[in-house]
């Protein structure tokens, strides 16, 4: 009985979770026009979610490119078809491995700090100090952060892919010797502006998701010092399961 | 002021960084960007069966690419697909007695559409039908055929062959 009522609780607590997310999404949304006049704001976010985050986003491409060429050159070269390295390292970064990476650690770089920034905001009362003062917290605090991920997400994957796609051509046609125009010409021709896009629409969609967890849980958190902490961790856990089940339904759409 | 200075440099290089490797897969990775667009003129062609053939697949003369499949659908009144191919401009001497076969590039290659040129003196212009087609080849009835000539080919060696092995002893 107490197993029952405490999945019937756990069900229970999932639902209403989801309903507050939601909820507050559309509220997020409703602002976020608003926030695209004060740009100033929005800007600063974008180079606190985007910029800051060039270093670790550039460093990971590259050995995921280089990783991803070192294994594809050993597996196409059983088959005697390396010059299809170049394809097989361009699909898998433009259309996965691009946002995914990229947004799992947007989601441990960006993410954090931006629920621990606001989390923190809330338990030092500067969130109820503009209330006070009739500013929207949600106008002036969430919506630029948001729309700050928002932007930053698509061109942090489209540089990712870009570094990957170096660093494979750095292994593969530098050190292993793959014939660098065949590398390129097949890349080209195997390759459409759709799989670019699809790249482009997973990292839009996974931004959305990761921005808006990170600034629903510091919102919501509570004003402690252990509520913004595991508010934080909440961040970074949800995120990545949400990027995960989205790219999975996108690639069942876009496929 | 000076750090806010710093902080739209930072932004601008990053956003800039960004719209510059977008641009780069657009056009360096991918094929579509660099092609004619919808310039060009559409010759359509009947086959019995297309095979694998996509849309977006090349069409090539002697080896070039030049043009595309944009769109393949089916006629319902001769039960046969009809191909529309889409040929850049500059490849306006199509000979109108021309031949058009589906074929395979390499072994695991994708389909397209090769044309081997006629000796007319008069060009395909646009909207016109290519009347000489070769349908893909199908793999597996080519193999059932072989298998069948074969099996054929065995059957009469195959009755005389117990007869030979009786008489040997």
């Amino acid at each position: 009985m107490t197993l029952f009522a405490e999945i019937w609780d756990g069900t229970r607590g999932f639902v209403v979770k989801t309903g507050a997310f939601a909820l507050f999404v559309v509220r997020l949304l409703a602002v976020t026009p608003a926030a695209l006049l004060r740009f100033r704001l929005v800007v600063e976010q974008v180079y606190n979610t985007g910029a800051r985050s060039l270093v670790i986003i550039m460093l990971s491409g590259l050995f995921v490119g280089m990783v991803l060429g070192l294994q594809g050159f050993d597996l196409l070269q059983r088959f005697g078809s390396e010059e299809a390295l170049g394809v097989a390292v361009a699909l898998a970064l433009l259309k996965e491995l691009g946002p995914v990476v990229t947004a799992l650690l947007f989601a441990g770089r960006a993410g954090t700090s931006l629920t621990s920034e606001i989390g923190l905001m809330g338990a030092t009362d500067q969130l109820a100090a503009m209330q006070m003062m009739a500013v929207d917290p949600v106008k002036r605090v969430c919506a630029p952060r948001f729309l700050g991920g928002l932007i930053a997400m698509p061109l942090l994957a489209a540089i990712f892919s870009m570094i990957g796609l170096f660093g494979a051509q750095l292994l593969g046609v530098q050190l292993m010797g793959v014939d660098s125009g065949q590398f390129w010409s097949q890349m080209q021709a195997a390759v459409d502006v759709d799989d670019v896009m699809e790249g482009v629409v997973k990292s839009l969609v996974f931004g959305f998701a990761c921005s808006a967890i990170a600034v629903y849980e510091g919102y919501h958190a509570v004003p402690t010092a252990e509520g913004v902490g595991r508010a934080t961790t909440r961040t970074v856990v949800t995120s990545s399961v949400a990027v995960l089940v989205l790219d999975y339904m996108l690639t069942a759409v876009f496929l | 002021m000076k750090q806010s200075r710093a902080i739209e440099l930072g932004t601008g290089l990053f956003v800039l960084l960004g719209f510059a490797a977008l641009f780069f897969l657009v056009t360096q990775i991918s094929s579509r960007g660099a092609g004619f667009g919808s310039s060009g003129y559409l010759l359509t062609a009947k086959f019995d069966n297309i095979g694998g053939l996509k849309t977006g697949a090349p069409v090539s003369m002697g080896g070039v690419t030049i043009g595309r499949v944009t769109t393949i659908d089916f006629d319902s009144t001769d039960y046969k697909a009809v191909a529309t191919l889409r040929i850049a401009p500059r490849f306006d001497r199509t000979p109108e007695d021309s031949d058009a076969a589906i074929n395979t590039a390499g072994l695991l290659g994708g389909q397209y559409v090769g044309i081997t040129p006629g000796g007319s003196e008069t060009y395909l212009r646009d909207g016109d039908r290519i009347e000489f087609t070769q349908s893909a080849v199908v793999l597996e009835n080519l193999i059932s055929k072989f298998l069948f000539d074969k099996a054929a080919e065995q059957a009469p060696a195959g009755n005389a062959a117990p007869d030979t092995q009786g008489a040997q002893p």
